[in-house]
């Protein structure tokens, strides 16, 4: 079972997001960057499925700065076996990222690609299913559970209010969604032997984005609002602020 | 070629708030661009039925590909379909909700015609003839602005950001054909919480977190939703969802759903940073705590300190109460 994990960088959730001077990226002084958490489940699949099968390889590939790495390392701490760095300037374009990796990966013999549903940075949900597009392979998406035997897969997806089943031959696409699996941590051993395991950066030039950033603020601040009081006796107070000043009940 | 397509999603045999508040943003679009709002469904036998209405909000022609092997649909015939048409009609802009459905179709049909995509708007602008787009990024952390540099401009919608209105499109069905090959098939929806809407789509949500002390205690929180109506659902903080006492399907923040309903209760919840991103844009915060510095006062409108486990049963009985005077 041979199959290739897209990882990205990305702030960590509980960093605060300042804008940069020029208003189009951000400040990335003081943040803490993570493995994106959607991928840490992708990845996780993706061992758990070479384990299952007793061989076959787990080939981590990002596309982003040098700092990538960074993520890189800690997926082979975690337990890929070899990794692959399409490095690049960043970009918020989801097109060019999704065209970079497909040509990475159009060339690689697998049975199973597999990303995070989205990265929690631009939160564009949208290279999975282009790469499957370019690639023409099956896509689940927000797949939270993966059964899968002689090449066939049965993948359960989260919808609305409930779940869909989706089924496929392999190779195929799928994007994890949390519940997918729990993710290991690397072991100290495993950062150890990560030291040693290939990380091939290669440098890609991006396609021109299809939309342009023209700027990016931080969200309005918040209206300022009041405590209506202590205890259930301000209960009826709060019932008609919201029934005549907020009008939402 | 100033006409906008929206892709009216059909579920339950109904095309419902999704379709509706694309086919209206389609109607606006196309209005400041001088053409037409086109609505496109692929689905299964009754799909034209479903779709049939949305000329009351301003649909100009209704495309309809109806199969009866479509029914559940793949999405790989669905976005075949859609890039097909656009590929022929020279549309200015495409809209998909940003619905689960939504969101896994838009980026296939964007693919397919090698287009960029931006997701989960929450405002538009046409400038110099180009439209651009608002759309959060790091849940909401950062609002970016996005001009598409040709057309068509593809998006998926957020959820109630944009209302419908009524209005006279005078469109009427018409059968196109559902083109390409499934890669994928469903072969079953499973619907586990229908008595309650998706948080995503609710617009009234309950979050409940850690202050809860017990998921046993949750009886209290989906009584507060049954006093709002069916417009309301449960939702959850990373702390009760990670603690396995809730689903992961009600998380609200930064690695759960991000979400704008008109009314947002915060019960029990503290605020961390990823919490706050996924839900301030709610257009109401009302926050039950019993701690007064809790960061989640800071961002809500009204706010109510105290316990809890007292402030919820008496504030669904005056939301009864309340109801009953109407």
């Amino acid at each position: 079972m041979n199959t290739i994990v897209c990882i990205k960088r990305v702030p960590d959730s509980a960093t605060r997001i300042r804008i940069a001077a020029g208003g189009r990226h951000i400040d990335p002084s003081g943040v803490k960057y993570v493995v994106n958490p959607y991928d840490e489940f992708a990845l996780e699949e993706a061992i758990r499925r070479r384990e299952a099968a007793g061989g076959g390889t787990v080939t981590a590939i990002s596309v982003g700065p040098p700092e990538a790495a960074e993520a890189l390392r800690t997926a082979l701490a975690t337990g890929a076996d070899e990794a692959v760095l399409l490095v690049s300037e960043a970009t918020h374009d989801g097109r060019a990222v999704a065209r970079a990796l497909a040509d990475e990966i159009g060339g690689r013999e697998f049975d199973l690609l597999l990303f995070g549903k989205q990265a929690i940075d631009d939160d564009n949900m949208q290279v999975p299913q282009m790469v499957a597009e370019f690639l023409g392979l099956p896509c689940a998406t927000v797949v939270v559970a993966l059964d899968i035997e002689d090449g066939h897969a049965v993948a359960r997806r989260e919808v609305e209010g409930g779940h869909e089943v989706v089924e496929f031959d392999l190779p195929g696409v799928v994007s994890a969604q949390k519940g997918l699996n729990e993710p290991r941590y690397p072991s100290l051993k495993g950062i150890m032997a990560a030291k040693k395991k290939p990380l091939d950066e290669k440098p890609v030039t991006l396609a021109e984005p299809a939309l342009e950033l023209v700027s990016l603020e931080e969200p309005p601040a918040p209206s300022q609002g009041r405590i209506v009081g202590e205890g259930p006796d301000a209960v009826p107070e709060l019932v008609s602020a919201l029934r005549e000043e907020a009008r939402v009940l | 070629m100033p006409d906008v397509l929206a892709y009216a999603e059909v579920r339950d045999g109904t095309a419902g708030k999704a379709a509706r508040e694309v086919t209206g943003l389609a109607r606006s679009m196309a209005d400041a661009l001088g053409g037409e709002a086109h609505v496109i469904a692929v689905g299964g036998t009754g799909t034209a039925d479903a779709v049939a209405g949305l000329s009351g909000l301003g649909a100009a022609r209704i495309l309809v590909a109806e199969a009866p092997g479509l029914e559940p649909d793949s999405p790989d015939v669905a976005a075949a379909t859609v890039a097909a048409r656009v590929s022929a009609g020279g549309y200015a802009a495409v809209l998909f909700p940003a619905s689960a459905r939504g969101k896994d179709l838009a980026p296939r049909v964007a693919a397919r015609l090698d287009r960029g995509l931006a997701t989960e708007i929450v405002a538009w602008e046409l400038s110099d003839g180009a439209l651009a787009v608002r759309r959060p990024m790091f849940a909401g952390k950062a609002i970016a602005t996005l001009r598409f540099e040709d057309a068509p401009a593809l998006m998926t919608v957020r959820a109630n950001v944009f209302t419908p209105e009524s209005r006279d499109g005078a469109g009427r069905v018409e059968r196109i054909e559902p083109v390409g090959e499934p890669r994928i098939r469903v072969t079953a929806v499973e619907q586990s919480e229908r008595d309650r809407l998706d948080v995503s789509e609710a617009t009234i949500i309950v979050s409940g977190g850690r202050g809860m002390q017990d998921p046993a205690n949750w009886h209290l929180l989906e009584d507060l939703v049954a006093a709002l109506g069916d417009e309301a659902t449960l939702g959850a903080s990373r702390a009760v969802v990670d603690a396995g006492w809730r689903p992961h399907g009600e998380q609200v923040g930064q690695t759960g759903k991000t979400v704008s309903p008109d009314l947002y209760f915060a019960v029990g919840i503290s605020g961390a940073i990823q919490h706050l991103a996924g839900m301030r844009t709610a257009k109401v915060i009302v926050a039950i705590n019993r701690d007064a510095d809790a960061p989640i006062f800071s961002v809500a409108d009204y706010g109510v300190v105290g316990d809890l486990f007292e402030i919820v049963p008496r504030l669904a009985e005056a939301i009864r109460e309340a109801r009953r005077e109407e």
